[in-house]
């Protein structure tokens, strides 16, 4: 934390009412789909039926015959340039490719924008896309990793030789082929994971118009990165990025879909430059499912070396990241291969690693980050390696994680990186210690001699967040995030406007950065406003995700209030002739220590705007201050261990959560019932990809789910109650100690139920490592069937 | 997915309702609660010119006992009307059909949804199509030739056909008999959803014994069907578990997604089991 | 009054439709869902669509006093009834939070919010209907739309509280009738 101490905390640390909600609750939000602009059309894409082709014709003529279309644009119409995300990596490592707004010459999945229609509203709309008329020279699909790698494989990009677009290995201890042959104990898992979709339930869109008065392109889009999508909007229609102006309304849910920039808002801002008219696009639910951006489908081949004590001599990981058809911007096709690359020997003490870490392109809809991106994979391998090599050395699942996790902070990884303080053997006892409390250990044992199948699941883990532009830098991002700005104003009323670059999409920042100024500036929370989302009214910033709000928003935010306090305080000193540091901020107004001297903040206001001439020459009129905030080490470790208590149902194969329980720990929650929301909401989503929820396609590339029967979002009847208990090891280097809590839930669920599950499996013998598990892939294993699982 | 355009006409009594089906052939559809077709008219799925608003036929909105006992139910009426009975009606003897209900979807839906939508759009994994079968019910239509009853053997014709003609309107289903051990049973991945199975017994017990019963499948084939070959051990004396390998093994469901034949046919061997205790329970 | 057994409407009809309160004659499509011609046509657009296939239920509105989904019901088919939408939860019109809306926000059953009028107009309508409700039946009810934010979890614990609530207020004035 900075040298300037905490105001006395009125506000940080308490479940503060949320400032979102009134709006919420009574209907009043403004979400992109609630703007209505004077002429606006209505737009939707024209999309590639098939997975893999060469355009031989896009015929839209018949588009413009339908009643109520007014235009139709294409690849040649618009002329537009592609969108291209870097890594600053040799050929060998990382394959850039081109992702042209609407395709031109080639598809590459089912789904991709073909031809943009532009109607008098959305039902003509889609009656244009049925006008239209592309034939294909169709090519053989690339539907897995394996057709991917194969001999003579078909090439999804012709420059990417082997359909590999990321091919790194980022760690290779020396001798790490020894400490394997010599080892006692060597354990290995071969996981995949099903590929999911991030899910915001408001879809992606886009409003966009020319304004001639300010001689912009205005383009209000649901977006986690404001300014990243105006670099890319401007680049893409030649514009200086002055003339874009990105705006963020109420946002429904983002969760790194949404963190990615997409093709349709530029199209859609394209056709409304051209037509010099707003046009909307609203992305409906069969497209958000089939042609969005989806993630998460890796695959694991691990081993691990253990010493007879259960110690852990060594880690060896092979990681194949199916990726899609394109890389998408900013993060790269290697945001999930150079993650698990990076971070997978978690809170463990390895002293050996190695990992090979690919993406593969394949003829499916490209895929962006999601909440979690590859930790809940990762983590989900390491934690059945430990349960694998505790199963083998006849320790107990707990006692064997007891003797790895990291108890000396700071510890320096084999993979490099710093750990900061974390609660990891605390949170690990306290955990197993609340489920020994409620009985499930002995509820286990009398269900077992019913016959009954109960399992009891943990997993340990530790999440990076607060990456500053240190961290993104070694990944050799072209656009490294990492740093924050924020501004805070106060006008001669007294109330505050403050801005971040960050960017809110349900994680309650009006409320949680409120709450830091308000304590800051000693004021009533209900006189500080927070605004975000509008790159005219943002210096600038790098949006939302990686759990960074808090963390870099957060610290940015505390440290310009404070910088805004020292100034109200030099003011006030100057009016009484002393020294600022007699003077302390409380209740709404400057006081003079050990005195009754008070000067209210709207009379220190009134001398820096409307009587300047009272001011000393040393200070500028005006009440502002802008601060800026980054991370030059590691970043900061939150970290938690759940539990999870399933029944096995022998008659369906049915995996029913009798308990989850989560012991976490963010350093300093600004507000508990949000960091709570947080993991609750985390928790949900990975239970839904470890037993309900995933994207197939069939050989021809057709995707299984265009719609909630088939894309199995769970409801309140799956997702169980959570009971949660915090601990607090503060951060050291963030403004308020706060560490980040927006991707832990879904990180720790998937490891915590499959562990489940395998312990209710054990007296079959059959372990199951790939997810989501299927109700008859329990059954089989509890009824003896051949398995469905295989590695190949 | 917003539907194609059609034309919307309001029916303000059954035989306008089925002069104006005759008339508009095969491009028109009756919309009751609309819970089924719309959703396929947003996807594009179903395209109709004409739509028939039936949704006003307030007559059809009824259920009432006959002097036999056997029950009554207007086409219109709502899975949620019957899911609360608000006129008791389904005391003594239909009990199940207030408990089948929960089954259907979520409460949104079973408060539109209607008995008759359901029966003529014959999903497979329908509850009230499996009900009607295993209840053996009848469908009165009404059409320009006038009213015919349709016995629920001959109704479901297979993937979402059934033996209603383009211009007859379902009015009413009658379930001839009570059916106090009665019950249905299903599972799916996820509540709400469609079946992967569902099972539905109606078993006659007398003095504390099963003597019979009649046994229904839906999620195993085209339409909702009856497996002789399990009701036979139940004539037979046979046990609960029987009954259950019977009907197991008499079917071949097809497998596509969400589970294999071995699968499906292991959960019809769980369903009948459970459908049977619960019957003899009540 | 017509007495032609069916009334056909060409391209465009006018609806009549009652909202809120309020009489709306709106001149559409007969192909315009009620949630379209709620949000775009009469701009009540605390309405969210979220799916337009009936499982989210993220534009569930209240049609005489019943929760349904928006997105399943043409605007022509609702004439006739009474529509109840978000907006006419809130006192005053818009002022104050209804005791439903105010148990969301004391139990932080709302993150990004874009659920949240469908999970209130579920619960509103449910609630009506069944006072009693456990949490059991809550939660069963719950399970009929989507939130991908909250985990579900302080959504029943809201309106649970809520019907505990409303429960304790009617015997309170059940009471006082009586002495």
């Amino acid at each position: 934390m900075s040298d300037v101490p905490m105001n006395e905390r009125k506000l940080v640390g308490k479940a503060v009412r949320r400032r979102e909600d009134p709006r919420l609750l009574a209907g009043r939000g403004r979400f992109v789909d609630d703007i209505a602009l004077p002429g606006m059309l209505h737009s939707q894409f024209v999309r590639s039926t098939v997975a893999h082709a060469e355009l031989a014709s896009v015929d839209v003529s018949a588009v413009r015959e339908v009643p109520g279309v007014v235009a139709v644009f294409t690849a040649e119409d618009l002329q537009l340039g592609d969108i291209v995300a870097q890594l600053g990596r040799p050929l060998s490592e990382f394959v850039p490719t081109a992702m042209p707004i609407l395709a031109r010459d080639k598809v590459r999945y089912v789904g991709e924008p073909i031809a943009i229609v532009v109607a008098r509203d959305a039902y003509a709309a889609e009656d244009g896309l049925e006008a239209a008329k592309v034939s294909y020279a169709t090519l053989p699909p690339v539907m897995s990793e394996e057709a991917a790698f194969a001999d003579g494989a078909p090439l999804v990009h012709v420059e990417a030789a082997h359909n590999t677009l990321v091919d790194v290995s980022l760690f290779a201890t020396e001798g790490i082929d020894r400490i394997f042959d010599a080892a006692p104990c060597v354990v290995e898992v071969d996981a995949r994971t099903g590929r999911q979709n991030a899910l915001p339930l408001e879809t992606r869109g886009a409003v966009a118009h020319w304004d001639d008065r300010e001689e912009q392109l205005i383009v209000h889009t649901c977006t986690q990165i404001p300014h990243q999508v105006r670099t890319v909007a401007s680049r893409c229609l030649r514009l200086d990025e002055r003339a874009v102006r990105v705006v963020v309304p109420d946002m429904g849910g983002g969760f790194g879909q949404k963190c990615v920039v997409g093709r349709e808002e530029i199209a859609a801002a394209a056709a409304a430059l051209k037509l010099r008219r707003p046009v909307k696009w609203i992305e409906d639910r069969k497209d958000a499912l089939s042609a969005s951006f989806l993630a998460r489908e890796q695959h694991y081949r691990a081993r691990a070396a253990f010493d007879t004590e259960g110690r852990i001599l060594a880690l060896d990981a092979d990681v194949v990241c199916d990726m899609g058809a394109y890389s998408c911007y900013p993060f790269t096709a290697g945001i999930e291969p150079l993650m698990a690359s990076a971070e997978m020997p978690g809170v463990y003490k390895v002293p050996a690693y190695r990992v090979r870490g690919r993406a593969v392109t394949t003829n499916k809809a490209p895929t962006g980050p999601y909440r979690g991106v590859s930790r809940p994979q990762y983590v989900m391998v390491m934690e059945r390696l430990f349960e694998r090599a505790a199963r083998e050395l006849a320790l107990d699942p707990v006692e064997i994680r007891r003797r790895n996790v990291i108890t000396d902070f700071p510890y320096k990884g084999v993979n490099n990186i710093t750990y900061d303080p974390g609660s990891y053997l605390e949170s690990l006892n306290l955990c197993e210690r609340l489920v020994k409390d409620e009985g499930w250990y002995e509820k286990q044992t009398a269900a077992a001699a019913e016959g009954r199948h109960i399992g009891i699941g943990y997993s340990c883990f530790s999440e990076r967040t607060g990456y500053g532009s240190a961290a993104f830098a070694q990944r050799k991002m072209q656009v490294v995030p990492g740093f924050d700005i924020s501004e805070v104003r106060m006008d001669t009323s007294g109330a505050v406007t403050f801005t971040t670059g960050t960017m809110n999409h349900g994680q309650s920042h009006e409320t949680t950065m409120a709450q830091i100024v308000a304590d800051e500036l000693a004021l009533d929370i209900g006189k500080v406003r927070l605004h975000q989302g509008d790159t005219d009214r943002i210096t600038y910033g790098f949006g939302t995700f990686a759990s960074r709000s808090i963390t870099i928003g957060g610290s940015a935010v505390r440290l310009a209030a404070a910088k805004l306090g020292d100034k109200l305080r030099a003011i006030a000193a100057s009016r009484w002739g002393v020294a600022p540091d007699e003077v302390e901020l409380a209740d709404g107004a400057a006081r003079r220590r050990n005195t009754q001297d008070v000067l209210p903040y709207t009379e220190i206001a009134d001398i820096a705007y409307l009587q300047a001439h009272l001011l000393p020459k040393d200070i500028e009129p005006g009440l502002s201050a802008t601060a800026t905030f980054d991370v030059f080490n590691d970043g900061t470790f939150s970290n938690a261990t759940h539990a999870c208590v399933v029944e096995l149902h022998p008659g369906t194969g049915q995996v029913e959560i009798l308990r989850y329980v989560c012991v976490e720990d963010c350093g300093v929650a600004i507000n508990p019932q949000v960091v709570e929301g947080q993991c609750r909401g985390g928790i949900a989503q990975g239970i839904a990809g470890t037993l309900f929820e995933q994207v197939t396609y069939d050989a021809q590339g057709e995707p299984s789910a265009t719609g909630f029967m088939d894309y199995k979002v769970p409801t309140a009847h799956e997702i169980p109650d959570v009971l949660i208990h915090h601990l607090e090891t503060p951060c050291a280097f963030t403004e308020t100690g706060a560490k980040g809590a927006g991707e832990g839930g879904t990180i720790g669920a998937p490891a915590a139920v499959l562990n489940a599950v395998n312990d209710a499996l054990r007296p079959t013998g059959v372990e199951l490592d790939h997810t989501p598990i299927t109700p008859e892939t329990v059954h089989r294993a509890l009824n003896g069937a051949p398995s469905l699982e295989s590695s190949s | 997915m917003k539907p194609a355009p059609f034309q919307y006409h309001r029916a303000r009594d059954v035989d306008g309702a089925a002069r104006l089906l005759a008339e508009l052939g095969d491009d028109a559809k009756v919309i009751a609660g609309g819970q089924s077709l719309v959703a396929m008219m947003n996807y594009r799925l179903a395209r109709p010119r004409h739509l028939v608003d039936i949704g006003g036929l307030r007559e059809l909105d009824r259920m009432h006992r006959d002097a036999a006992g056997g029950l009554h139910i207007g086409a219109l009426t709502t899975h949620h009307t019957v899911e609360t009975d608000p006129a008791g009606v389904l005391r003594a003897g239909f009990e199940v059909l207030k408990k089948a209900m929960t089954w259907i979807g979520h409460l949104p839906i079973r408060t539109r949804g209607t008995v008759g939508g359901s029966m003529t759009h014959g999903d497979a994994t329908a509850e009230w199509c499996l009900l009607a079968v295993v209840l053996d019910a009848e469908f009165v239509a009404r059409g320009p030739q006038g009213e015919r009853t349709i016995p629920a053997g001959d109704f479901f014709h297979g993937y979402y056909t059934t033996a209603l003609d383009p211009d007859e309107i379902l009015v009413e289903i009658v379930f001839p008999r009570p059916a106090p051990h009665a019950a249905l049973t299903e599972f799916a991945e996820r509540r709400g959803d469609f079946a992967l199975v569902a099972a539905a017994v109606d078993l006659d017990v007398a003095e504390g014994e099963v003597r019979g019963g009649r046994v229904a499948l839906g999620g195993v084939a085209a339409a909702a069907v009856r497996v002789p070959e399990a009701e036979a051990v139940l004539t037979g004396g046979g046990s609960f578990e029987a009954c259950a390998s019977a009907a197991a093994e008499a079917v071949e469901p097809p497998a596509d997604a969400s589970g294999s034949t071995h699968y499906r046919k292991e959960l019809v061997r769980t369903l009948v089991r459970r459908a049977c205790e619960e019957a003899v329970s009540r | 009054m017509n007495t032609d057994p069916v009334a056909t409407h060409a391209d465009l009809q006018l609806v009549t439709l009652d909202v809120n309160g309020e009489q709306h004659d709106v001149i559409t499509e007969p192909r315009r869902t009620l949630v379209d011609v709620l949000r775009h046509e009469l701009r009540l657009t605390g309405t969210h669509v979220g799916c337009e296939h009936g499982i989210c239920g993220a534009c569930t509105v209240l049609v005489d006093e019943r929760p349904v989904r928006a997105c399943l019901m043409f605007a022509a088919q609702a004439e006739g009834t009474c529509i109840r939408t978000v907006e006419s939860l809130s006192e005053d019109g818009g002022g104050e939070l209804n005791d439903l809306q105010r148990a969301f926000t004391e139990h932080h059953a709302l993150q990004c919010g874009f659920c949240t009028p469908g999970f209130l107009m579920l619960a509103e309508g449910f609630l009506a209907e069944r006072p009693e409700a456990t949490k059991e039946e809550i939660r069963e009810v719950v399970a009929s739309n989507l939130c991908r934010c909250t985990g579900y979890q302080t959504i029943v614990e809201a309106i649970d509280a809520c019907a505990t609530a409303r429960r304790g207020a009617c015997a309170q004035r059940c009471e006082s009738k009586e002495h």
